[in-house]
């Protein structure tokens, strides 16, 4: 009984005992919390939460828009299964994807070791950012017209050089290749800004260390600047990887999807289903397939590059 | 004089976060191959990025015409302002047609207003909203605080296009289609990131001077606005400014709520104008005109603030 008693003593404390002036004053803090929260808070429900659930209900409900949406349980996502266009829309997505994150990612470490090394002028830094800083419409004209079959300049060298014009946009091998390429030109330099923030925290001495055991250039950058950058670098693949699979603005606005169904990506084919065929069920349980993936992609980043530990600790 | 200091303080602030920006080591070398090697490439890729728009200008500048004799020529073909004249709608429809046009004119000055409503709406009502919330989760003490942000934070991982169906049928189902408030209400509360953003600087204001305040009898809607706002303006200023290039350049949203000419955005507007460009010969120098045109708001912006954005993203980007 005693040892009961005075084992119990002193658990009581911390559950009830806190003096009530305090915690009048949390209860206090509450109401002008939710007073100061209270607009983002219907931003959020309104406009993350319940579309979030409406999303995935639509997903499983045959919806066009006029009428009621009508329960059909999982035939959308059989359907999708059995769906060429969408393994397609997939399989293109996919491509997009490798080549814009392969090319961006090597291209912007470059370029931030560069400015790290060699270039820390902000006026430098300035010029390489400015094509993130223009509308994603404005630089798919501006590269539709350099890639003009006809009278494109890219062209125009090409045919000066001797070789034979490419249509860019327009064939089914260039069309992918092409977009990739027009957004790791305006994306690489925003990149590799982040990277090269990565880098000024990697701390002087290491490298002096390293210095002073006659390592060279090469091994130094392996061994060091590698492993110490992969917090950085695994932050800035997710969100880079994430925001390739939503490609849209680029092939809207230059090639449609086309030719054929070349350029058909995966957000592009549910603009097609939900505007052009006012297919909402459909087009939401694709967008459910997307965000799962997405999701997936993530976790797998996270989890296999280990992105929350850090070396320098 | 204040706004100066401020800004100071925050380039501080957002260096003790991302590390030291300006560690410049001084070093005296000999000529250096490898030095000159690099240098080359910084200038190669420099001019990769400022070419494609030196390139726009020329094509501007040109005449429609003359641009198919002369698709190599560095200078302007046959110089001519008729294209920025037939964006600007300075410019009759036989004159554009003439000249190449499609003779429909892009209605420039009417998506130019369209934008600038649509971004600053959003812009205004993002950061002051996602402030308040901001505050309440940095300098307020209440239950469930960090639950609750970490709910709003994992909104973040929700792709656009996800939420972007549900709200297009929301936003028609309320009758707001084709209308400002129904492009910005669902940017105009808060987002994720802004919050962050805004969450990471209250975190690092000192509580002195508000418990301070707090001893004077002043309340927190006080304290908010004249003490945090004022202190944190140069980050609500980067934030704002980031969120105002954004917005400017969202085309997906936009594009399925604002498709009527009274409420086209300029990012819509120039897609529109693209596809009524005709097919075969196309407008190129109206379509560089339009889209130089459009881009100059934010060019402008940079040119004035480009060092903030430029140091910011470092911050933004990694926290």
């Amino acid at each position: 009984m005693t040892t009961l008693a005075k084992q119990a003593e002193p658990a009581a404390p911390p559950q009830s005992g806190k003096p009530s002036k305090f915690s009048i004053r949390r209860i206090g803090d509450l109401k002008i919390a939710l007073l100061f929260i209270f607009p983002a808070l219907i931003g959020f429900v309104v406009f993350f939460l319940i579309p979030t659930i409406r999303g995935i209900y639509l997903s499983f409900t045959e919806y066009s828009i006029l009428g009621d949406p009508t329960w059909i349980g999982i035939k959308n996502y059989t359907a999708i299964f059995s769906d060429d266009l969408f393994w397609n829309a997939m399989a293109v997505t996919v491509q997009y994807v490798a080549l814009n994150i392969g090319f961006q990612t090597v291209i912007a470490i470059g370029l931030a070791l560069l400015m790290h090394r060699v270039a820390k002028s902000t006026f430098i830094r300035g010029a390489l950012l400015l094509p993130f800083l223009v509308a994603n419409v404005i630089v798919a004209l501006l590269w539709f017209w350099m890639l003009d079959y006809q009278l494109g300049i890219v062209n125009e060298v090409i045919s000066w050089l001797g070789l034979p014009r490419i249509a860019f946009f327009g064939s089914e091998q260039w069309a992918i290749p092409t977009i990739a390429f027009v957004n790791v030109w305006r994306h690489m330099g925003y990149t590799a800004l982040l990277i090269f923030a990565g880098l000024q925290s990697i701390p002087n001495h290491v490298y002096e260390v390293a210095n002073l055991d006659g390592a060279s250039p090469t091994r130094t950058f392996w061994s060091i600047t590698m492993p110490l950058l992969r917090p950085v670098l695994v932050l800035v693949l997710v969100v880079t990887v994430i925001g390739s699979f939503q490609v849209f603005d680029t092939v809207a606005v230059t090639t449609g999807g086309g030719p054929v169904n070349a350029s058909r990506v995966i957000q592009m084919y549910i603009y097609q289903k939900a505007f052009g065929e006012s297919d909402f069920g459909y087009a939401s349980a694709l967008s459910v397939i997307l965000f799962i993936i997405l999701a997936l992609v993530a976790f797998i980043q996270m989890k296999f590059l280990k992105g929350n530990e850090t070396d320098l600790d | 004089m204040s706004t100066s200091t401020n800004s100071r303080r925050t380039r501080e602030s957002a260096a003790a976060v991302v590390g030291p920006l300006q560690s410049r080591r001084p070093r005296t070398k000999p000529f250096n191959w490898r030095r000159t090697g690099a240098w080359v490439l910084v200038v190669i890729a420099v001019v990769v990025t400022i070419a494609p728009f030196l390139w726009m200008l020329r094509t501007a500048l040109s005449s429609n015409h003359s641009l198919a004799s002369n698709a190599g020529n560095l200078l302007p073909a046959d110089f001519s302002w008729g294209a920025f004249q037939r964006v600007l709608g300075l410019q009759s429809p036989e004159q554009a047609i003439a000249e190449g046009g499609s003779g429909a004119a892009i209605n420039f000055w009417l998506y130019l207003r369209n934008s600038i409503v649509f971004a600053t709406m959003t812009t205004a009502g993002q950061v002051f909203f996602s402030a308040m919330a901001a505050y309440a989760f940095s300098r307020l003490r209440w239950p469930g605080r960090n639950k609750v942000f970490a709910i709003f934070l994992a909104t973040m991982m929700v792709p656009p296009i996800f939420t972007a169906l549900p709200n297009f049928l929301m936003i028609k189902n309320l009758g707001l289609l084709n209308s400002f408030a129904g492009l910005a209400l669902p940017y105009m509360f808060m987002t994720p990131f802004a919050i962050f953003f805004l969450r990471q600087f209250f975190l690092s204001m000192s509580r002195e001077v508000e418990e301070a305040a707090m001893l004077d009898g002043a309340k927190h809607l006080r304290i908010f606005f004249q003490i945090v706002i004022p202190n944190a303006a140069a980050p609500l200023a980067t934030l704002a400014l980031l969120t105002f290039i954004g917005q400017w350049n969202e085309y997906f949203w936009p594009l399925l709520v604002g498709q009527d000419e009274n409420v086209r955005v300029l990012t819509v507007g120039l897609g529109v104008f693209k596809s009524q460009s005709p097919q075969g010969a196309p407008d190129w120098s109206g379509l560089m005109a339009a889209t130089l045109v459009a881009a100059i708001p934010v060019l402008l912006l940079f040119i004035a603030f480009g060092k903030k954005v430029v140091n910011s993203i470092g911050f933004s980007g990694i926290k």
